[in-house]
């Protein structure tokens, strides 16, 4: 009796300690996840899509020294671009988002939405001196949510060598016709045409978006005859064997591979890729994408967006502010977008970015012809345009339905 | 194994017995020592139990209930910040029913699962039979089939991605040697979902060849020189001898298959996207398309098609739960 009473005492207590360690732990994290956000003054936390850039990046050093001349410590975390919509709305529904948020631009119009982000009038940011084709991806309801760190956007590269021997001059490749002729010349050359990315992600949207617009279509009626040319423009390639059939499988980065082969006169990729296309080991050149009936087609901005999101201290926001207007400061700005291989959002740091890489030129003219894919005050409508034209492209390019039918049901379901 | 057990069962059951007679007597004259014994062996069960019921409650009631929760309401990004999402019912269920992707991804659910659940098991079920003669390298050939089961699904989905390829990959380069024109693997709405099957049976064959292989050791030997005796030839020998004796070991290894197989993600997201169009969307890639693939999530939705999806494997673990009681009984 008395030997299972003490046996009885040590396994109570042995239980006691388990959820007493166990408790003390939970408190242990639930305390320091608060403090790391929250109340904590003097540090403040900066969530990124960067997640190339580890401590030692130029990048982490840039905010680190924001941090130091606004007299806080910088708590920086990097997510995978994907992960930072659901992170950002989770962390918003506990009540922890981050200070500083830097974010895809179009999700911007999301959050806003979603009461996540704090606008300028709230929190005093300077946005005057960017160009109004870039803020206005981060503006909605006649409000702006943040302001742009950097632009990419989408243009043709090409192989010259392969141009060459195929006789294109690339000069003369202006609209449709002249870039269908000239893929007409590489197939018949022996090369292969142009390759792109048409997946069944918002990566496929932005990349047809270019050919979209080029032909005089509006996002807000995808079953126009603009659209269904630009959709037949994309079917034809492939019908004709000038675009691999795997570009309905392809991403940006895997079209970037197919390029790189080597074997491909043109691909439809971003600014990013301008450092891999220096590595790629063959000549190349850059062209805007042209519209149909000539002239630079508009390409969709990428990039992301420097916004301040709501907290229930608003004393925070002041410093918040500084913090952004340091990362957004013209030189900062320079060096910011030269890492990442962006085009500023402002035309006195653009200028800087071409005298120091005449490169650069083709992709201020393609950016300065941009615009956001949630301005034309579509805002939260455009994810759900966005899907359904990607499903009507990937419809009509595999063949199961002809561009018109795919669209006018794309149409459909885009405004029930 | 068994005796301690027993030694730590023993004496509980007895000092509660002791405690319950012996308890009421004392207590009377000599207060609060003797009238806690009970109180605190409540404690102590309490204490046992706190972890589990901690845990049980923490990770799988919450999370559970949360996601009924989010698909009995209409949950925009705002309502989901915010707060005061209206309930609406089986409004998402109903619309996610209605939905023209639903019932094409319930017919990819059920051949996807059907035809790698098949084919996972047979081709298991051969090896597993094929191995248990031990011959040379008989251990090194069985070793080697395990790779696909050590590899993260992320190396062998993009793997199969790659050799799929349409231009490049070296499906199509082998095909081309032999003469066969090239087969548009992941980009043709017909063969998407094919190659993600094949894809998903290789990496399914593996945890059937163990499962099963352990299984054919329990057969006794004896059985099999027996039936060698009375003239049976190998095939009789497996029809009559081996398959039948599997049968418990089959039922599990079917089962958690399937529950595996419902939910595959990775391999279909990594090797197509649920695409081209719908063609190879399952219910598992369509809730998190739903949920996580726009840029705009649609929570309530995608958290209906994920409790569907839920539901069915539930159906068919009652199944099999019923199905062994009867063989029990019987």
């Amino acid at each position: 009796m008395n030997r299972n009473t003490s046996r009885r005492l040590a396994l109570a207590s042995l239980a006691v300690a388990v959820i007493l360690t166990g408790a003390s732990a939970c408190g242990g994290s639930s305390g320091s996840s608060a403090g790391s956000s929250g109340s904590a003054a003097g540090t403040y936390t900066v969530w990124d899509p960067y997640p190339q850039f580890d401590a030692g990046s130029d990048w982490a050093k840039l905010l680190n020294n924001c941090g130091t001349q606004a007299g806080v410590t910088i708590k920086r975390t990097a997510f995978d671009t994907s992960d930072l919509t659901n992170k950002t709305l989770l962390a918003a529904q506990q009540g922890n988002s981050p200070d500083v948020l830097i974010v895809d631009n179009p999700v911007v119009s999301t959050l806003a939405e979603a009461g996540v982000l704090t606008t300028t009038d709230d929190n005093k940011i300077d946005t005057s001196q960017v160009l109004p084709n870039l803020l206005g991806a981060g503006q909605s309801g006649g409000k702006t949510y943040g302001t742009p760190i950097g632009a990419n956007t989408l243009a043709l590269y090409y192989n010259k060598s392969i141009l060459k021997a195929a006789g294109v001059d690339s000069a003369g490749i202006k609209d449709w016709a002249s870039l269908n002729a000239a893929l007409a010349k590489v197939k018949a050359a022996g090369k292969k045409g142009i390759t792109f990315s048409a997946i069944g992600t918002e990566e496929g949207s932005f990349q047809f978006l270019p050919w979209f617009w080029g032909s005089g279509a509006q996002l807000t009626d995808l079953a126009s005859n603009q659209a269904v040319s630009a959709v037949t423009l994309w079917q034809n390639w492939l019908k004709a064997g000038y675009a691999p059939n795997s570009v309905i499988n392809n991403t940006q980065t895997t079209s970037w591979q197919e390029f790189a082969t080597g074997q491909y006169a043109f691909a439809e990729n971003g600014t990013w890729q301008l450092a891999n296309a220096k590595k790629a080991g063959f000549d190349y050149g850059i062209l805007p994408i042209p519209a149909m009936n000539g002239g630079t087609a508009a390409a969709p901005t990428g990039g992301e967006f420097v916004t301040v999101p709501v907290q229930s201290d608003k004393s925070r926001y002041a410093t918040s502010a500084k913090l952004v207007s340091c990362l957004t400061s013209a030189e900062n700005l320079l060096t910011t977008d030269t890492t990442l291989s962006y085009v500023a959002p402002t035309k006195a740091v653009q200028d800087k970015q071409v005298a120091a890489n005449p490169d650069l030129a083709v992709w201020v003219q393609a950016v300065a012809a941009a615009k956001g894919r949630t301005g034309d005050n579509l805002g939260t409508k455009y994810p759900k345009i966005s899907e359904q034209l990607w499903g009507a492209v990937q419809a009509a390019l595999t063949g199961s339905q002809s561009p018109k039918d795919a669209l006018n049901a794309a149409q459909a379901a885009a405004t029930k | 194994m068994t005796d301690t057990t027993h030694m730590a069962e023993a004496p509980p059951a007895r000092a509660r017995r002791g405690a319950a007679t012996a308890a009421p007597a004392p207590a009377a004259s000599a207060g609060p020592a003797p009238g806690g014994k009970p109180r605190s062996q409540q404690w102590t069960a309490w204490g046992f139990l706190a972890p589990v019921v901690i845990y049980l409650g923490v990770f799988y009631a919450y999370p559970l209930y949360r996601n009924i929760d989010l698909s009995l309401r209409d949950y925009t990004v705002r309502t989901f910040v915010q707060g005061g999402a209206p309930f609406t019912g089986v409004q998402n269920y109903s619309d996610v029913v209605q939905d023209p992707t639903f019932w094409p991804a319930l017919l990819h659910t059920v051949i996807f699962t059907g035809v790698s659940l098949f084919f996972q098991y047979s081709i298991g079920l051969a090896l597993a039979v094929f191995f248990v003669r031990h011959f040379p390298l008989s251990s090194v050939l069985r070793a080697l089939f395990l790779v696909p089961w050590l590899l993260p699904l992320i190396v062998s989905a993009s793997t199969w991605s790659w050799m799929l390829s349409s231009d490049s990959g070296v499906v199509n380069a082998a095909l081309h040697t032999v003469g066969i024109g090239a087969v548009n693997w992941l980009t043709s709405p017909s063969w998407s979902l094919v190659s993600v099957i094949v894809a998903n049976i290789w990496i399914g064959v593996p945890f059937n060849l163990v499962v099963l292989y352990s299984g054919l050791q329990t057969i006794p030997a004896s059985l099999y020189e027996a039936a060698a005796l009375d003239g049976a030839n190998a095939w009789q020998r497996f029809w009559r001898i081996t398959f039948p004796l599997l049968r418990p070991v089959s039922a599990i290894t079917l089962l958690l298959g399937l529950v595996y197989t419902l939910k595959v993600f990775d391999i279909i997201w990594i090797m197509t996207k649920g695409g081209p169009g719908d063609s190879s969307t399952t219910l598992a890639t369509w809730s998190y398309r739903l949920g996580f693939g726009n840029l705009l999530p649609q929570f309530g939705p995608g958290s209906a098609v994920g409790n569907l999806l839920v539901l069915i494997a539930l159906v068919f673990g009652l199944l099999y739960v019923r199905v062994q009681r009867r063989q029990n009984a019987s």
